[in-house]
């Protein structure tokens, strides 16, 4: 293997002569037409980065909307059908076109190849059209939209999906649909990445965490969401032409599209946390810059929670008419599925344990979201049993519960790792203050919007109604309060992060002082990634560890 | 592997290239396995819930029609793989008559399959047409309805394929398709119609032979 590598590559011969000759991918073009049809990964993930961004402003415009409304017990701002809409569209354009591609198709595309020493993934040209296809599904949506909405909730349920909803349910479905096939692209072309196109000496142990878990994540993403497609195309054809299955006056079953719906969409909560665990593992490691503490168990509980997570879908359906024995394997399976999350919050905390952590911006989002993410997983497994969830189901708690975890979770590390692999990205530094402060205020915000929530659901505020009894009316204004500042403390990044494309300091190879292949390459990187193909030696996070007594 | 294969740009050599080649096609079709596997599902659960009524809307199916096209699609199966190892070889002419073969057989499959629709169309029981109070049962007419959906999405499929034949055949037959050098492109083809044959192998008994 190294002697291949060690005699000259006439392919290369011609792009590899000086250091100084080479460009940085940012400037390898200045048209519109050198970016939107570039196969460059690292120009498609800043594609990517504007596209999602838009995306969680516009889902966030209907969040503000929903929580304004609700600071009344009455409904004063929006009609009820006004208030399905507003989340529903919340709901659709959140999850499928922000939560779900925002961390792999940004930074797990800018970062996979870079990490594993490759030049570009597997199928540069899949991945373009793979963002081709996700700005269609998403202008698809935005069109409905405008158009008048979608009631249905993101869940699409049936009959009243199929026979009841005045909105654009077939467009959204069609959408979604094709949305879906852009996240099949992306997990495929990752998953051969990683297989095929390791560096010399870049084993499976010696993957950073960050790629075990896209690789993970890969897999649910190739292997779910096909059968969300269908799915969807089953509601579309009930809709249009009553295709029956369905709709038990045909002698079809209700029940069949919710156990078809959750076995794509249980997995897909796994496709937004995945990755984002995997950003944490990063950042745990280089705040504290220490080796990550077990390091074999961090990687394999993300392969365990890919294939545990596909089977805990029936967990949604307690109360939904499944057979009790189901419900049973269901709950205890919900339980397994939690051991591989908690092996990972113990290394973390583990890892973090005697370092010498910098009080950095990516540190301050890697604690927001262990500790958001322990509150949001140890309510999982109150939902998960039986007896309780028939109590707080289809209340605010569960509301509470999920967005701890995506929100919570999978936002804290999507900027988390923004605020990490900026200067990377770009090439320029940032005020870390104002990175320290967007932080805590996400943090305050977050926990004052939604930790109201589980008190509201456990006194019984069912979700998605938004005329309720005025003794719940604190509790909504503590929370709507606490959504306004979470509003702003997401912009605030926005605007530091743009002064730093013009005012930012140069940032160097490794401006955190990080290990890592992505940190031995310029920043921004050149065109071509690498000069020459690495050869990989170290381990992972070969940090050298002070011990007692040896300074 | 020949040296003079055309390498693109992530890959060290052409060893490499080809076996992520074939990876991601496998990986392309475990999704296409999921994706029919949300309709079998469907059909498996209509008949665990109606056993009898299923069975009697399967015995209304033109079994003789779909048997033939089993052949026509089996015999098109054998003329591709014939095709792909004459690629792998360098038999161009060879390759161009089987893959123009198999894009006809597979033609041939689409006009039966039209047929038996116009056939069902006049027996009163394809769906969307027909007046659905003529279905002798609700479950008759689901089961037509899930027939339709299965059997177009797999047209649907199948139509892709013959469309891949046919333009492999014109390329390999003009020589724009440098064989044996490019013979990836073709195995990659083949697996997608093996894998199309494979989805009807199992439509044909679910749907037509249920007893």
């Amino acid at each position: 293997m190294t002697n291949a590598l060690d005699a000259p590559d006439p392919h290369n011969a011609g792009i590899s002569e000086t250091r100084a000759e080479r460009e940085s991918y940012l400037r390898a073009g200045h048209t519109l037409r050198s970016w939107l049809l570039t196969t460059d990964h690292k120009r498609i993930a800043i594609l990517y980065l504007i596209s999602v961004t838009l995306f969680f402003f516009i889902g966030g415009a209907a969040a503000a909307l929903i929580r304004a409304d609700l600071v009344t017990p009455g409904g004063d701002l929006l009609t009820n059908e006004g208030y399905n809409r507003a989340f529903t569209i919340h709901g659709v354009i959140m999850v499928w076109f922000f939560l779900i591609p925002s961390i792999p198709t940004t930074f797990g595309n800018f970062l996979l190849p870079l990490m594993i020493g490759a030049r570009d993934v597997a199928f540069p040209r899949l991945n373009l059209l793979s963002w081709y296809i996700f700005v269609i599904g998403g202008l698809i949506t935005v069109y409905a939209l405008i158009a008048g909405g979608v009631d249905t909730g993101w869940t699409f349920y049936t009959p009243l999906s199929s026979f009841f909803a005045n909105g654009h349910v077939v467009l959204v479905a069609v959408a979604v649909f094709i949305a879906g096939f852009s996240s099949i692209l992306t997990g495929l072309n990752f998953i051969v990445t990683v297989h095929k196109l390791r560096a010399p000496g870049m084993t499976w142990r010696h993957l950073p965490l960050f790629v075990w878990s896209h690789y993970a994540t890969s897999l649910i993403l190739v292997l779910a969401t096909p059968v969300l497609a269908i799915t969807l195309a089953l509601i579309a054809a009930e809709r249009l032409f009553g295709l029956g299955i369905f709709d038990p006056a045909l002698g079809g079953d209700p029940l069949l599209f919710q156990h078809l719906f959750w076995f794509y969409s249980h997995p897909a909560v796994y496709i937004m946390v995945l990755p984002a665990m995997g950003v944490v593992s990063e950042l745990v490691a280089a705040s504290a810059r220490k080796p990550v503490f077990g390091y074999a168990f961090v990687a394999g509980s993300s392969i365990a929670i890919a294939i545990i997570g596909f089977l805990v879908w029936g967990h949604h359906m307690f109360v939904a008419g499944q057979s009790m024995y189901a419900s049973t394997v269901f709950s205890f399976l919900s339980l397994v599925v939690a051991v591989p999350s908690a092996i990972k919050v113990y290394n973390w905390t583990a890892t973090l344990h005697k370092g010498r952590i910098a009080l950095d911006p990516p540190f301050f989002f890697a604690a927001s979201f262990i500790g958001l993410f322990v509150i949001g997983g140890l309510t999982g497994l109150a939902l998960a049993m039986l007896a309780i969830d028939v109590h707080v189901h289809d209340t605010y708690f569960v509301v509470a519960h999920f967005h701890y975890i995506m929100v919570g979770g999978t936002v804290s590390a999507y900027f988390g790792a923004l605020h990490y692999w900026w200067p990377k990205m770009i090439g320029r530094k940032y005020p870390l203050v104002w990175g320290r402060l967007s932080a805590a205020a996400i943090f305050f915000g977050f926990n004052l919007t939604f930790f109201p929530q589980f008190i509201l659901g456990y006194l019984g505020m069912p979700r998605r109604y938004h005329v309720y009894d005025p003794p719940f009316q604190v509790l909504h204004v503590l929370s709507s309060a606490g959504a306004s500042i979470l509003a702003v403390a997401y912009l605030m990044p926005a605007f530091y992060l743009f002064y730093s494309l013009r005012y930012g300091d140069p940032a160097g190879r490794n401006p955190w002082g990080v290990t890592g292949l992505e940190w031995t390459v310029p920043s921004p990187p050149p065109k071509h990634n690498f000069m020459e193909t690495p050869i990989v030696t170290e381990l992972p996070y070969d940090y050298h560890v002070e011990r007692e007594g040896e300074q | 592997m020949s040296e003079n294969v055309q390498r693109h740009e992530p890959y060290r050599d052409a060893r490499q290239q080809h076996e992520a080649d074939m990876m991601g096609m496998y990986v392309f079709l475990s999704t296409e396995v999921m994706l029919f596997g949300g309709i079998f599902l469907a059909i498996f659960v209509l008949r665990l819930q109606h056993p009898e009524a299923f069975v009697e809307a399967s015995k209304r199916m033109h079994v003789f029609i779909g048997a033939f096209n089993t052949a026509v699609l089996l015999t098109s199966s054998l003329a591709v793989a014939i095709a792909v190892h004459g690629a792998r070889q360098g038999a161009a002419r060879l390759s161009t008559a089987l893959f123009g073969g198999a894009a006809g057989l597979g033609v041939v499959f689409l006009g039966l399959k039209a047929l038996e629709y116009r056939k069902e169309y006049e027996d009163g029981l394809l769906p969307v047409v027909s007046d659905p109070g003529r279905f002798s049962s609700p479950i008759e007419h689901l089961f037509m309805n899930l027939y339709l959906v299965a059997t177009a999405l797999h047209a649907t499929h199948l139509a892709i394929g013959i469309l891949l034949l046919a333009g492999l055949a014109w390329r390999i037959g003009r020589g724009n398709l440098k064989l044996p050098e490019r013979a990836i492109v073709v195995v990659i083809c083949g697996l997608y119609w093996h894998f199309v044959d494979v989805v009807w192998v199992f439509l044909y008994p679910v749907l037509y032979l249920a007893r």
